[in-house]
């Protein structure tokens, strides 16, 4: 009996790796040495031709004529293609078909796809796309919220939810406010730019590598396109430099047309749109208004309240049904809301069509009741957090969301506290109220909001998961799932799942590429569900071969098969113990099978989309942070001073993946909230399409101080795989917080007592807009001691 | 290098020679409008460097570039998705594939990273690795502001940017078993090269060349373009007489720019940066002079020893990468309303030294922009020098540069202001706004208004109204117009605080005297 001759951890950075621990990603020694392949670095066929797209320069235009002959002229160029060259369905996937491949007649906003060029370079295929002779007749077009309401202009139709009285409720309460505010959108920014590869196999089958989290519907889009069915495509990706949610069903375009124009050449064709093109054609987060009326008791407690939200989501419907539906579940946040009436108008406007980003509308609901939160607060001239606490949850009361789901694992009584006393947030408050009154020029704010994300698709059939796990006979592991891995750290999770439940070091597996030949149907990679189904496929995968091994143990070693037990790397029968490579090679001579599938369905969830009741999450996920803030007050300037931040993850899969995806999370919402600028101008066209005008956050945005801890005591109440929480997106909305502290940094000029008008993003200018607003205020109001 | 005075016509150089881990690369017939991206992903298939933006601002392209310095060798990061091929002549080029030791190790850059948990989708990262290199190659162990400045031209959406820093800090403090293999030395202040760096110096030293760099290489349509690159100033002057039609070019950072987004041709270039006398940076009893080669990394240093807010103002100057390649001189002859150079220069009352042929002339900076980027520049004429005075210790000197991002981000204003107190009056004003006009402007009727009045609130409320009528800016995705009037009367207000001894802390920024 010999030790495996193949040495299995070649990395030499993954070693150990059981659930729990800080395994380093999968691929970070990839990543570090700039060996980390990408759909870009996949080296290419002789003869690969590289495709652009041409564009609508007009954001609502009847299209009169195309003229192609300059784009066939340019030199490199083999082919040009336009809707009238398609076999199959131009339609890229949305749930009411309004989002076709190329425009046919009709363009809807600026940057539309209305052709495409392949040519022998990138560079030589971007030019010929700029030359076509396109003659427009234009269109009237809807470029904001507020028109598209007057003109009633939607996607899809207006949904309502509703519980109680609230309009009755709100008359018969000691005070209320009504108002308005406006949050705008996001672009996902993911380094990693949109990209297909599409390689034509024998029998008109197609393989498409494509940076997408969904690929198992970039396989039927492209099939359809391709006027062929889901078994003629393959749809491969081993990694995205980042998704966000704008790779969920935005890839399928180009996906399509490498794949349309490979077929028809029958070459390799690439199409990789620079940064500009990709922020001009494809979606981005949905910009809100909301009017909200409220009323409330002398201790700040909601009666009831009316949201109506009113989100611009473009020129199609996309993912903009259940992000919009997301955000109505999530107007309640972390407070029990008794009487409330939710309106939600899905605004269509000649804009690109909005799409899933981080949070996926849960953000857009959680900001509206944030809002009145603070609202109420200056009204009552409270500590906002006291209105908040008032409004929270209750634990066996006052626990039923607005859907009629019963909050059955609130954890804010822990955390919120907890937080307040390592913060010292009492105390800072107190210190900043002393610094404003003292500094003219500069002024401080702090807030504490937290977070409550319903976890699960809301559509239920999409929580399902199923993963490939083969053993082979030297003791190494192939994983696959139906996942996909965009930084997230879902592959490396998986592998500790799998690596858990066969006690082997984790460098034994190899996470294969996410791959539809491999595991059909896969859902996307969205809603922070990856680890929690997939991890519980993996598991379930593992479980069968190990349930074989360990027959096959007990009958090779005579013990009985209680007395097969996994442990470091090896398996003990009964008192020999076996290297666990000895014991899969054993098996395999005993024709014992090695591969098995797993699957997983979450359990519990129910939802009637008419009514908008049931249990449409499966569990909630919680955290909570504060930030403190200074302001200029003659230029708008800010600075992020100090966050702190303590979030549920439940029993940590890795807590480094997890802290990571907490601080990520959390600078993007800054990033949105803060100098995320998306900005057209007359024409619709967006002028903000390259990080030289779109300001992400940089190194030195990021707080001075930056407190950032799990719950100790996190632990999912439901059997979640190793009682973990999801942790993808519900972090992201702590940066709400960064909001609320600006605000409050603004009140500090009238003495903490009005509320600001500064909605988001809170650029500089929108800051110095709102003290100039606060200041003409506090004049017509003449209170002489809240003047600084 | 000596100076030489042969003809660069004579001894014309016609291949472009550069290093590549250690090997001497030797190119002809590169189209000369070839990214060093492009090159390394498309030609070499080199295909760890990114392309996020192909404009220099998100920073997954970075390399590091290895020069000569006497006998050291000096690294700096730059943008290589708008740097061109041919600019690499007589440089080392190190690229994240560079950086494995022989034996395979990573190096202890790459391994702070992994151990950090500083990468998660990993596409920013071989960039922030190279940013990384440069610095642990070119510094001792930085402090938190200066790796927030190294950094600020590398954009990640993942991390949120702690593990990174952690990271930075990390890499000093390697306990490697794999030391072997010269690339993992940190910097030493030492004056003394390492084996392993002198050996990049004696190749360095190999491919230096002494005349014109003139190469042709093919454009897109069958046609040939031309790239010359220059060593002395006779010789540059020369060739921008003869070849009036020619792009002269230095840093790249926007017109790389021009290639990348524009699609432009680029079908003659002149490059200026290898011209010795083009260097100069130097400061005397009355001026700094800085030539049209010298990158704003370089003069930063001495601008910021004199003026502490110019300083601050080229910390926050785009990115490292970018400073590391663009030129003052080019920031200026660009003559974008935007570039944050001219309203600082124009208010100290820097001058131009402008050549043509064997002809110069000096040329105050204020009257060297016409209209939208149009400039006084005449044919087969270019900028020299700029100089900056250097002002009597009474003269004061402020400015502000108003973003939506504080670092690597555009200014929606820039206000620069200059003048003296004598007994109590103002004297010499003079203020100039960037961002608010098409051209680099000064604000004439609010420095009429403030010329010899008292420094006075009363005279502060005079001279925001008279900025009113000096300005008539546009909206635009930066800001809007009534955001740039009001913070340009605000600054106004800013300066008064600053300069009359009242107020506290007026700014968010800390002024941190090792940055600035």
């Amino acid at each position: 009996m010999t030790e495996t001759t193949s040495d299995p951890t070649t990395h030499g950075v993954l070693r150990g790796g059981s659930v729990g621990t800080p395994v380093p990603h999968e691929s970070a020694h990839l990543h570090v040495s700039g060996e980390a392949r990408y759909t870009d670095d996949i080296p290419e066929p002789v003869g690969t031709l590289h495709a652009a797209i041409g564009m609508s320069e007009r954001a609502h235009a009847r299209i009169k004529s195309i003229d192609l002959g300059p784009v066939w002229n340019t030199p490199g160029v083999v082919d040009v293609m336009t809707v009238d060259d398609l076999p199959g369905a131009n339609d890229i996937g949305g749930p009411v078909g309004d989002d076709p491949i190329f425009a046919d007649g009709l363009v809807q906003y600026v940057g539309q796809s209305i052709f495409a060029v392949a040519a022998t370079s990138v560079e030589l295929a971007r030019r010929a796309a700029r030359k076509a002779v396109i003659e427009y007749e234009e269109l009237e077009p809807i470029l904001d919220i507020d028109t598209a309401l007057e003109k009633k202009s939607f996607v899809i139709p207006t949904e309502k939810m509703s519980r109680g009285d609230a309009p009755k409720a709100i008359d018969a309460a000691a005070h209320r406010l009504q108002g308005r505010f406006r949050f705008g959108g996001q672009d996902q920014f993911y380094l990693e730019g949109h990209i297909a590869f599409a390689l034509p196999k024998e029998d008109g089958d197609m393989l498409v590598y494509s940076s997408s989290q969904h690929p198992g519907e970039v396989q039927f889009v492209v099939a359809h396109a391709l006027g062929k069915t889901a078994k003629d495509v393959v749809v491969e990706c081993r990694r995205m430099g980042g998704g966000f949610g704008g790779k969920e069903t935005q890839p399928a375009l180009f996906a399509s047309i490498a794949a349309l124009l490979a077929s028809r050449t029958g070459r390799a064709v690439k199409i990789r749109p620079d940064r500009d093109t990709d922020m001009v054609m494809t979606g981005k987060r949905h910009g809100y208004r909301v009017d909200y009326d409220v009323g409330f008791d002398e201790q700040g407690q909601i009666n009831g309240v009316e949201f109506e939200f009113a989100s611009n989501c473009g020129m199609s419907a996309d993912l903009s049904g259940p992000v919009n539906d997301r955000t109505m579940f999530h107007a309640d946040n972390a407070y029990y809301l008794d009487n409330v009436s939710i309106i939600s108008h899905r605004c269509k406007t000649h804009t690109v069509s909005n799409t899933a980003f981080r949070g996926f509308g849960g953000p857009q609901g959680m900001m509206a009741i944030e809002w009145v939160m603070d609202e109420i607060a200056r009204y009552l001239k409270v500590d906002p957090l006291d209105v908040r606490t008032t409004n929270f949850y209750g634990i066996g009361e006052r626990d039923v969301t607005p859907y009629h789901m019963k909050v059955e694992d609130n954890v804010l009584m822990d955390i919120v506290p907890e937080l307040e006393k390592t913060s010292r947030y009492r105390k800072r408050r107190r210190e900043i109220a002393g610094y404003n009154e003292s500094s003219e020029w500069l002024k401080r704010g702090i807030a504490l909001t937290p977070v409550k994300f319903g976890i699960s698709f809301t559509a239920t059939h999409y929580n399902q998961a199923g993963a490939l796990l083969h053993i082979y006979s030297d003791g190494t592991l192939q994983l696959n799932h139906g996942g996909t891995e965009m930084g997230q750290g879902l592959f490396t999770k998986v592998a500790q799942v799998v690596a858990e439940e066969l006690q082997i070091d984790i460098s034994r597996i190899r996470c294969t590429p996410s791959d539809t030949a491999r595991v059909p149907n896969a859902s996307a990679t969205a809603a922070s569900s990856g680890s929690d189904l997939n991890g519980m496929a993996a598991q379930a995968a593992a479980r069968t071969i190990k349930g074989r091994l360990t027959e096959f143990a007990a009958q090779h070693y005579e013990v009985p098969a209680d007395e097969v037990v996994f442990a470091n790397d090896a398996v003990r029968a009964g008192d020999q113990q076996v290297p666990f490579a000895e014991l899969t090679h054993l098996a395999y001579m005993a024709r014992v099978s090695l591969s098995s599938t797993g699957f997983y369905k979450t359990p519990k969830i129910h939802y009637d989309r008419a009514t908008f009741s049931g249990r449409p999450f499966y569990y909630f996920a919680y955290g909570a942070a504060v930030s403190e803030v200074e302001i200029d007050v003659l230029t708008g300037e800010y600075r992020v001073l100090r966050v702190d931040i303590l979030h549920d993850v439940g029993k940590s899969l890795n807590p480094a993946i997890d802290l990571g995806q907490i601080e990520g999370g959390f600078i993007q919402g800054m990033g949105w909230l803060t100098t995320e600028e998306l900005w057209w101008n007359a024409k619709g066209e967006l002028q903000t399409h390259a990080p030289s005008t779109y300001k992400i956050p940089v190194v030195s945005d990021m707080p001075e101080v930056f407190n950032v801890n799990l719950l100790r005591s996190g632990r999912n109440n439901e059997p979640t795989i190793h009682r973990s929480k999801a942790v993808g997106e519900p972090p992201l909305m702590l940066a709400i917080s960064v909001l609320h502290a600006l605000k409050d940094a603004v009140a500090g000029i009238g003495g903490h007592q009005l509320s600001p008008h500064l909605g988001a993003p809170a650029t500089p200018e929108a800051v110095l807009m709102a003290i100039g607003d606060l200041n003409q205020r506090l004049e017509s109001e003449k209170e002489p001691a809240g003047v600084a | 290098m000596p100076a030489t005075k042969q003809s660069g016509s004579e001894t014309r150089s016609d291949a472009i020679r550069f290093v590549l881990d250690g090997e001497v690369q030797t190119l002809r017939g590169v189209d000369p409008n070839t990214t060093v991206l492009n090159y390394l992903r498309e030609t070499l298939r080199r295909t760890g460097t990114k392309e996020g933006c192909a404009e220099g601002d998100c920073g997954a392209c970075t390399v590091v570039l290895g020069e000569l310095d006497g006998d050291r060798v000096r690294f700096r990061a730059i943008n290589s998705c708008i740097q061109f091929v041919p600019t690499l002549d007589g440089k080392e080029l190190y690229t994240v594939e560079s950086l494995r030791a022989p034996d395979g190790a990573l190096h202890p850059v790459q391994r702070a990273m992994v151990e950090c948990h500083g990468s998660q989708c990993g596409f920013c990262t071989p960039g922030f690795v190279m940013s990384l290199f440069a610095l642990y190659k070119s510094e001792p162990v930085p402090t938190r502001s200066r790796i927030n400045d190294v950094l600020a031209g590398n954009l990640c959406r993942c991390t949120g940017y702690r593990p990174i820093i952690d990271a930075a800090e990390k890499m000093y403090h390697s306990d490697s078993e794999s030391e072997g293999g010269w690339t993992h030395r940190p910097y030493e202040a030492s004056s003394e090269a390492s084996s392993g760096e002198s050996e990049s110096v004696e190749r360095l030293r190999g491919i230096q060349r002494h005349g014109t760099l003139a190469i042709t290489g093919p454009d897109l349509q069958g046609g040939q373009r031309v790239y010359y690159a220059p060593k002395s100033l006779s010789d540059l002057a020369e060739l921008v007489n003869q070849h009036p039609e020619a792009r002269i070019l230095a840093g790249g950072t926007d017109i790389g720019l021009w290639v990348t987004k524009h699609h432009m041709d680029l079908d003659a270039i002149i490059y200026l940066g290898d011209v010795e006398e083009l260097q100069v940076l130097e400061a005397n009893e009355t001026h700094i002079e800085v030539g049209a080669a010298v990158t704003v990394t370089a003069a930063h240093h001495l601008i910021a020893e004199y003026y502490p807010d110019m300083g601050e103002m080229y910390r926050r100057f785009a990115s490292p990468p970018i400073r590391n390649a663009a030129t003052i001189g080019g920031n200026v002859a660009n003559g974008s309303p935007i570039g944050d150079s001219m309203p600082g220069l124009i208010a100290l009352g820097s001058s131009l030294i402008l050549r043509k042929g064997a002809d110069t002339r000096e040329l105050p900076l204020d009257e060297f922009y016409l209209a939208y980027q149009q400039t006084a520049l005449e044919p087969g004429e270019f900028v020299e020098r700029v100089r900056i005075p250097v002002e009597p210790t009474d003269r004061i000197f402020k400015m502000y540069k108003i973003s939506k991002r504080f670092d690597q981000d555009i200014s929606a204003v820039c206000g620069a202001f200059g003048f003296r107190l004598n007994d109590g009056k103002m004297k010499d004003v003079r203020i100039c706004y960037g961002g608010m006009a098409a051209i680099p402007k000064r604000a004439a009727e609010c420095e009429k208004t403030l010329e010899d009045s008292s420094w006075s609130e009363v005279t502060v409320a005079r001279g925001m109204e008279a900025l009113d009528r000096d300005y008539e800016p546009i909206d635009d995705m930066r800001a809007s117009a009534g955001y740039r009037s009001l913070v340009t009367r605000n600054l106004l207000r800013k300066l008064f605080l600053e300069t009359s001894g009242r107020a506290g802390r007026t700014r968010v920024l800390r002024q941190d005297p090792e940055t600035g």
